[in-house]
């Protein structure tokens, strides 16, 4: 599904990936740690098209076709989510209002028939129903006033709505308590079904004890250093992030 | 790129292909102005005796005055010797279908979601009987008859009520009130008359599309509003659709009067030609705009939404003359490519216990430079008065400017007065949020645009309010990338 090949970025003239390679199947969930600073947010929103970001080597496949060349929202409509490490506010637009907007604007580039009020609200009852969330966050405006876990749960609640191909979390776990956590996790596991992937960029393992990852890679200086399985993800939690930053300063 | 600008500009120039010379030649006073020029005007009126000795004195007054300096904004000097200042409402060729219209023009109306018919209207083609805006508009005024309501031209008003305009014209913005006043007053071509009798609750927005012999705005219009005791009105002004105009500079007066429990609604979407991309052209709209809440607890609303004009220069007032009345003004101001709008109100707090509210919307774009200017002034007598000021200016790119100018008089000290201001930025991390969400860019700057100027749209009658959305969206466009 996704290709990554030696990919090289900068943002302000400093590089921060060198190098990163990376391959994701359909259905895999892949988790992404590593220290403070060694691209994961990068990373993350260098897939969904962030401009602020130059990519300056490297290629990425997505579903065989060039993600490097396609508008963010290109990306969009194509299955791409960035679940924000922080999510903007928007004020004077309501949230529904933003979520049907987003839900049809997939839809239309997709060819699919756009959603009117009555239907969409039907779709979001059982999506908000799904992820135990309270109904007052569709009545105010987007992110505006919103707490820290609202936010995330919100992000969580757009990407169950827009069912993407694939979904990136971008520390959307952190600062959250362990309910919010889970309803993260629940929001994520219910997108697995065999042929949707995710990418997991987490700080820490904890969210990793309810989304369960195929497979887990630690960035170090914008590069994919180690690879393992869901064992690996405790491995650091034990050990730190110590014993790999040793092993590659020599 | 497709821009309503482009749209405009081939319009302003297809309009000469038509040549309009001979029709103008026929019913029009040489340029420049003088005594001789105002009788002639009068006389092709048929006016009255006083009222053209009202015309004489304003322009009598009007000779001593100089051009306001004051206003940020910046233009070469008017040449007022060199304008025409009056032609009788010329005929627009009449074409026999949409197919002749310019596609650019009818992409415009498309996406504003204009009807058919009024798409026909706007551009000329003849309507169909059963669509004849005369029928409908005869049968609309039929209906008002009914009620006592009065809603005619200023022209007809001067022949069919003198005794009505006698009584209110120029109480309410004297013609020594400012220079473009007196001009208006010393030259006024037509414009509307509205009379709303004692406790009737006009039952129907008034607009003046639904205005018989509407056709053709006005370079100097007159307006004159009178709302009688416990009666209510709401007025719709303007269209969202592009109004083109040959004629440079437009100097308007408006004159609102509420009398006791009376409430007066006005709501106005200008949208005239802002000029080409490169700032050449467009009309310079100065306007004087006043109401007075004459009456206890009357009560008058500005809402305006700005997206037209290379220069905007209004200040939609209130004078809170009454006890207990009430001045609302909710504007949205949009200035792009080299666009310049100096714009805000007045609330003059006479009456005890009054109150008003200004909620200012500011959006600049382009070289756009974009101003509010308030004046909140609580006389002596104003006991308990209470203002709150909201006044919130938004930038896209970083070549345009937006600046704030309250001046605040209080003169007693039982009243009370807020004021909040905002600048901010279209961020480029809201863009990317909306577009990772499947947006495109246009209808993301679209969307941030209109949930920040939505406690000002929510004030605009339904439907204005959907068509004021689309028109920002539309005049937002290519303003980012």
């Amino acid at each position: 599904m996704l290709k990554v090949s030696n990919l090289q970025a900068r943002v302000d003239g400093k590089m921060i990936l060198n190098g990163l390679d990376l391959e994701v199947k359909a259905g895999e969930v892949h988790a992404i740690m590593g220290p403070n600073g060694s691209g994961k947010s990068t990373f993350a929103n260098v897939l969904a098209g962030h401009e602020a970001f130059e990519v300056t080597g490297g290629t990425v496949e997505f579903e065989g076709k060039n993600l490097l060349e396609m508008e963010p929202e290109e990306r969009a409509w194509a299955g791409i989510f960035l679940a924000f490490q922080y999510p903007v506010e928007i004020p004077g637009v309501g949230n529904t209002y933003f979520l049907r907007m987003a839900l049809n604007a997939i839809r239309k580039a997709r060819g699919q028939e756009e959603l009117d009020s009555v239907a969409f609200m039907k779709v979001l009852r059982e999506k908000v129903k799904l992820l135990k969330l309270r109904d007052d966050l569709l009545k105010r405006p987007l992110n505006e006033g919103f707490s820290g876990g609202e936010k995330k749960r919100n992000e969580i609640l757009q990407m169950a709505l827009l069912e993407p191909k694939l979904a990136i979390l971008d520390e959307t776990d952190s600062g959250l308590d362990i309910d919010a956590l889970k309803i993260v996790a629940d929001g994520v596991n219910a997108l697995r079904d065999g042929t949707r992937s995710v990418i997991v960029v987490t700080h820490y393992q904890r969210l990793l004890d309810y989304i369960v990852p195929d497979h887990t890679h630690v960035l170090y200086k914008g590069k994919i250093v180690k690879s393992g399985g869901k064992e690996l993800a405790l491995e650091l939690e034990e050990k730190g992030y110590g014993w790999i930053q040793e092993s590659h300063a020599a | 790129m497709t821009s309503s600008t482009e749209t405009i500009h081939e319009l302003a120039n297809q309009k000469y292909k038509y040549g309009f010379v001979t029709d103008i030649e026929t019913d029009s006073v040489p340029a420049g102005l003088s005594e001789d020029i105002i009788r002639l005007i009068s006389a092709k009126k048929q006016e009255p005796e006083w009222l053209l000795e009202w015309r004489l004195k304003a322009y009598r007054h009007w000779r001593t005055m100089a051009e306001p300096r004051w206003p940020k904004v910046d233009y070469p000097t008017i040449d007022f010797d060199r304008i025409v200042y009056y032609s009788a409402p010329k005929q627009r060729p009449k074409l026999d279908s949409l197919d002749e219209v310019d596609p650019e023009l009818l992409k415009t109306f498309e996406k504003l979601g204009i009807p058919l018919e009024e798409q026909k209207r706007l551009t000329g083609v003849a309507v169909d009987v059963v669509f004849d805006s005369v029928s409908v508009a005869t049968s609309f005024k039929d209906k008002l008859g009914e009620l006592g309501v009065i809603f005619c031209s200023m022209s007809e008003a001067v022949r069919e009520h003198p005794d009505l305009v006698r009584k209110y014209l120029g109480t309410v913005v004297p013609y020594t009130d400012n220079f473009y006043a007196a001009l208006n007053s010393a030259v006024f071509s037509d414009g509307s008359f509205c009379y709303i009798p004692k406790g009737v609750r006009c039952p129907m927005e008034l607009s003046t599309y639904f205005r018989i012999n509407a056709a053709g705005t006005g370079q100097f219009e007159r307006t004159l509003l009178v709302a009688e005791d416990s009666s209510y009105v709401s007025y719709l002004e303007g269209c969202t659709a592009p109004q083109r105009d040959e004629n440079q500079l437009h100097a308007a007066v408006v004159e609102l009067i509420a009398l006791d429990n009376a409430q007066i609604k006005y709501s106005t979407v200008q949208n005239w030609y802002p000029g080409d991309e490169q700032g050449k052209g467009g009309i310079y709209n100065f306007v004087t705009k006043r109401g007075i809440c004459a009456g206890v607890n009357s009560k008058i609303s500005w809402t305006q939404v700005e997206t037209g004009s290379a220069i905007t220069w209004k200040y939609p007032s209130c004078i809170l003359k009454g006890d207990g009345s009430v001045g609302e003004f909710y504007s949205v101001a949009l200035t792009n490519h080299f666009q310049q709008a100096d714009t805000g109100t007045k609330m003059i707090h006479l009456g005890k216990n009054t109150s008003s509210t200004i909620v200012s919307k500011g959006i600049s774009a382009g070289k756009g430079q974009n101003t509010y200017r308030g004046l909140v002034r609580i006389a002596k007598s104003a006991t308990h008065a209470r203002n709150y000021t909201q006044c919130d200016s938004m930038l896209i790119g970083d070549r345009c400017g937006a600046h704030t100018f309250p001046y605040i008089e209080v003169n007693n000290n039982s009243s009370q007065v807020e004021h909040e201001a905002t600048t901010s930025k279209i961020g480029e991390e809201q863009l990317f949020y909306c577009r990772q969400r499947g947006l495109s860019e246009e209808d993301a700057v679209s969307l941030i645009v209109n949930g920040f100027c939505k406690e000002v749209f929510r004030e605009l009658p339904m439907e204005f309010a959907v068509e004021a959305q689309k028109l920002l969206g539309i005049s937002l466009e290519g303003t980012v990338g």
